[in-house]
């Protein structure tokens, strides 16, 4: 029965091919305009760390005098922590791992004689950040604990900027001079930058950053390396030093496994927080610690800028006034075969019978539409890749969205054909037959 | 035109007819508010900037070795820059116009005031009105001799000591109106810090802040007498004619180099792509707006133009029998051209309540202004002229009905 429905329908959409040919268009406009922004936002909100993102959590305390009051467009101080803060939590080593870090950008001179130096992006943390992000190793590997404690001058270097600088040489075991210091390169990644770059301070450029080296946060200090991000300070005639206790900077990032450790890691911000309080540190309520996780902390920082909400909404908007649009025209195209249908219903087809044949109908015509979609929809995307924005590079279609724009695209017309269908198979065969 | 056949046919068509009127309803929403948004973006890249655009250029470097002196350093190579060929004058300043990168400073009328008045851009360098080309409206430009080296005013300020205060400073007419509306605001002090009071010598006509966000305060902005010595963060500016700047560019970054070889030079552009490059988002997100409106436009009339094929096929013999009963060509086009125009004008009246409900959730949403009255004429427009457009084909199809078609039985 199927492939005579396919037949009927086929031959009924050849016979009125400019009413066919504009439902087709109709779908695939509404379709790929809507697919186009819906990928942007579903690169943009993507989980940077597929797998483990689940175990990701960020503390965050507030140690602000009760007076402190925020300007409006400045960023919030509790963003980030402090020096002493940090510290006292990694000591307390409450979680499976933990790691402080922050960004830095340092002029580096290679000693190639034919390379001129350059500034360079990368991280300043402490020992666990490999094993609490899964950082992957070409060569190599990350500090210890020790190396923090000690400050050792050790270095990890990207992928990318091994290869600038020594070749395809091996670069373990060099030394790089970094920020004017030597620094032994004890570990190469491979090519790893989440995107977005969450565990950025947010005032970095979140999109299109990645970390070229890694070197121990303890030495950033002692060295008292440039940092990049919101630094805040609140205490008026503090040195705003960065072991300040008044003054947030750093990014703290913990692995928790089973909600009975972030119920107990939650609480340990609380005691810690009262703790503080106690001893005169902190003024506000110990219950203002909080602790995100990572997808949490993504919507917090609203990591999704504004126009690509907007362009959501027109989009959904948009694929409304479509499925309008097909609607009307699939009911003025079944109901124009209202002698054809009473013809096949007094010959004795069911009413489901002709169900199932409009639907059909509507199903080809929501396949062709959808495959217009995804042309119309990557000609959409590529056009979005040629704008500067950070986020523009990341708009691909992976199959996922691929086979939604198809799914959607049959569903968008086979919804819309259901009432035509409805109606056209309700009319009277007698009645028809008479009138015609 | 007699409207009661055309209504009493529509009244057979209800469905199709609601589906219709939705469908440019829903698309003069989108559009009254979307041309809305259009004209708001391309306000804000029309974002005045005060300065002489097309003559500047910037260049910024940052040196590898700290100098000794940085402030003799800046001087250094400030009379260096003035030295190349086709440079009208040169300044070092901490930020420019739409850089992105800004300086700004809580401003208050007394020193005791427990919360600032506003925030404004502080602009520190010496020969900035010049250099940049402002327009001085009142007072007076600062002096060479006024300017103070940054380490000694940090110092000052750390101290909590007041001498050197209250320093001279040019603010932008805007700022000027906003502290102190109706007054002169010539010799009028302000506070940057307690004890860091400031007297206002001089107003230029317009400055626009580096991180021009907001309209109603992007003008806000001072012009502060301090040197900040050569560092990464500073850039120099260079005046010259539009036709020379690439070359100005190329013989300022090699007597930079030539000065002090090790630097490395971060940044060397003319300002026309400071702005461009702080606006592309405002042009992308116009250029998306324009496109989704023109698709919907194209959309709505397919779905006309099907609809009206429709009409028309199902029509025949009622437009032959018009025909042999005498009505001319012209009344048929006549009479579906009424048709449409009276179906798109429901569908606007809906539209218009559309729009305006749409209008509310977007401010409540975007911080956008209220939808202008201008905007929903364009829309109605807009729909109008697409509708006669997508009707026109099948209207002289169905005038092209022979009176004939009459007399045949199917």
């Amino acid at each position: 029965m199927f492939g005579y429905y396919l037949n009927l329908a086929l031959h009924s959409l050849k016979r009125t091919p400019i009413l066919t040919g504009l439902m087709v268009l109709a779908i695939g406009l509404g379709i790929g305009a809507s697919m186009t922004m819906l990928t942007v936002l579903h690169v943009m909100t993507d989980d940077p760390m597929p797998g483990r993102s689940a175990q990701l959590y960020t503390p965050h305390l507030d140690p602000l005098p009760l007076d402190h009051k925020r300007r409006g467009d400045s960023p919030d101080p509790t963003d980030d922590m402090t020096w002493p803060d940090a510290m006292a939590l990694l000591k307390a080593h409450r979680a499976v791992r933990q790691a402080a870090m922050s960004g830095g950008s340092l002029l580096l001179r290679p000693a190639r004689a034919d390379l001129r130096p350059f500034y360079v992006a990368g991280r300043y943390a402490t020992a666990d950040f490999f094993a609490l992000f899964g950082v992957p190793f070409e060569r190599g590997s990350g500090w210890s604990a020790a190396d923090d404690a000690a400050s050792a001058h050790v270095v990890v270097l990207s992928e990318i900027l091994a290869r600038k600088l020594f070749g395809t040489g091996t670069a373990v075991g060099q030394t790089v001079h970094l920020g004017e210091h030597d620094f032994r390169v004890i570990g190469v990644t491979a090519d790893w930058a989440p995107k977005p770059l969450f565990y950025a301070d947010q005032t970095g450029t979140q999109y299109s950053d990645a970390d070229l080296f890694f070197l121990p946060l303890s030495v950033a200090v002692d060295e008292k390396f440039q940092v990049n991000g919101n630094q805040s300070g609140w205490v008026k005639g503090d040195d705003n030093s960065l072991t300040s206790a008044n003054m947030s900077w750093l990014q703290f990032w913990v692995q928790l496994d089973t909600p009975a450790q972030v119920a107990a890691y939650r609480q340990y911000l609380i005691d810690y927080s009262a703790q503080q309080k106690a001893l005169g540190r902190f003024q506000r309520p110990p219950t203002n610690a909080k602790l995100y996780n990572l997808m949490g902390w993504l919507a917090h920082e609203n990591l999704v800028p504004n126009d690509v909400d907007l362009q959501l909404w027109l989009a959904l908007g948009f694929l409304f006034v479509c499925m309008v649009n097909i609607v009307a025209l699939l009911l003025a195209k079944f109901l124009r075969r209202g002698g054809e249908i009473s013809v096949r219903r007094a010959l004795g087809a069911r009413r489901r019978d002709i169900f199932v044949q409009l639907g059909i109908e509507s199903a080809l015509i929501g396949v062709a539409g959808g495959v217009l979609g995804v042309a119309i929809a990557q000609l959409g995307l590529w056009s979005i890749r040629q704008r500067p924005d950070d986020y523009a590079k990341l708009a691909q279609m992976d199959v996922s969205m691929l086979l939604g724009t198809l799914a959607l695209a049959v569903l968008a017309s086979v919804l819309a054909g259901l009432l035509p269908a409805w109606r056209a198979c309700h009319v009277p065969p007698a009645l028809q037959l008479k009138g015609g | 035109m007699e409207l009661r056949p055309i209504l009493a046919t529509l009244r057979r068509h209800k469905v199709i007819l609601w589906l219709l009127m939705l469908e440019i309803a829903l698309s003069c929403a989108i559009i009254c508010n979307g041309v809305f948004l259009i004209v708001q973006r391309l306000q804000h890249m029309d974002m005045p900037s005060g300065i002489a655009e097309r003559e500047l250029v910037q260049i910024q470097q940052a040196p590898i070795e700290p100098p000794a002196d940085r402030f003799a350093r800046a001087q250094e190579d400030l009379a260096t820059l003035r030295q190349i060929p086709g440079v009208q004058a040169v300044a070092m300043s901490n930020q420019v116009p739409f850089g992105g990168a800004s300086s700004n400073g809580n401003v208050m009328l007394s020193p005791t005031q427990p919360h600032p008045t506003l925030n404004a851009a502080e602009y520190f360098g010496e020969n900035l009105v010049q250099t940049m080309g402002l327009q001085l409206v009142a007072g007076r430009p600062l002096r060479p001799d006024e300017y103070v080296n940054a380490d000694v005013v940090i110092k000052a300020l750390a101290d909590g000591n007041d001498k050197g205060f209250p320093m001279p400073m040019l603010v932008s007419q805007a700022l000027a109106t906003r502290l102190w509306p109706q007054q002169n605001p010539l010799g009028k002090l302000l506070w940057l810090a307690p004890t860091a009071s400031f007297r206002v010598v001089g107003v230029v006509a317009t400055l626009a802040r580096a991180n021009a966000y907001n309209i109603a305060t992007a003008q806000y902005s001072m012009i502060i007498p301090v040197h900040m010595g050569a560092d990464k963060d500073q850039s120099y500016l260079l005046r010259t004619r539009p036709a020379d700047r690439q070359q100005v560019i190329a013989a300022a970054v090699a007597a930079l180099k030539h000065a002090d070889p090790t630097r490395v030079i971060t940044h060397m552009r003319a300002y026309d792509e400071i702005r461009s490059d702080y606006f592309k988002d405002d042009r992308a997100m116009a250029g998306i707006l324009v496109s989704v409106i023109v698709a919907l436009l194209l959309v709505t009339g397919l779905g006309i133009v099907g609809l009206a094929s429709f009409w028309v096929s199902q029509r025949r013999k009622q437009i032959g029998i018009r025909r042999a009963l005498g009505a001319t060509r012209t009344d048929i086009l006549h009479y579906f051209q009424t048709e449409n125009f009276l179906i798109v004008t429901l569908g606007i009246v809906i539209g218009m309540v559309l729009a305006y409900g749409l209008s509310l959730w977007l401010m409540l949403h975007y911080e956008l202004p209220h939808l202008p009255g201008i905007y929903f004429p364009v829309g109605a427009l807009a729909l109008w002229a697409i509708g006669q457009l997508a009707v026109l084909g099948p209207a002289l199809r169905a005038a092209a009905v022979p009176p004939v078609v009459a007399t045949r039985s199917v």
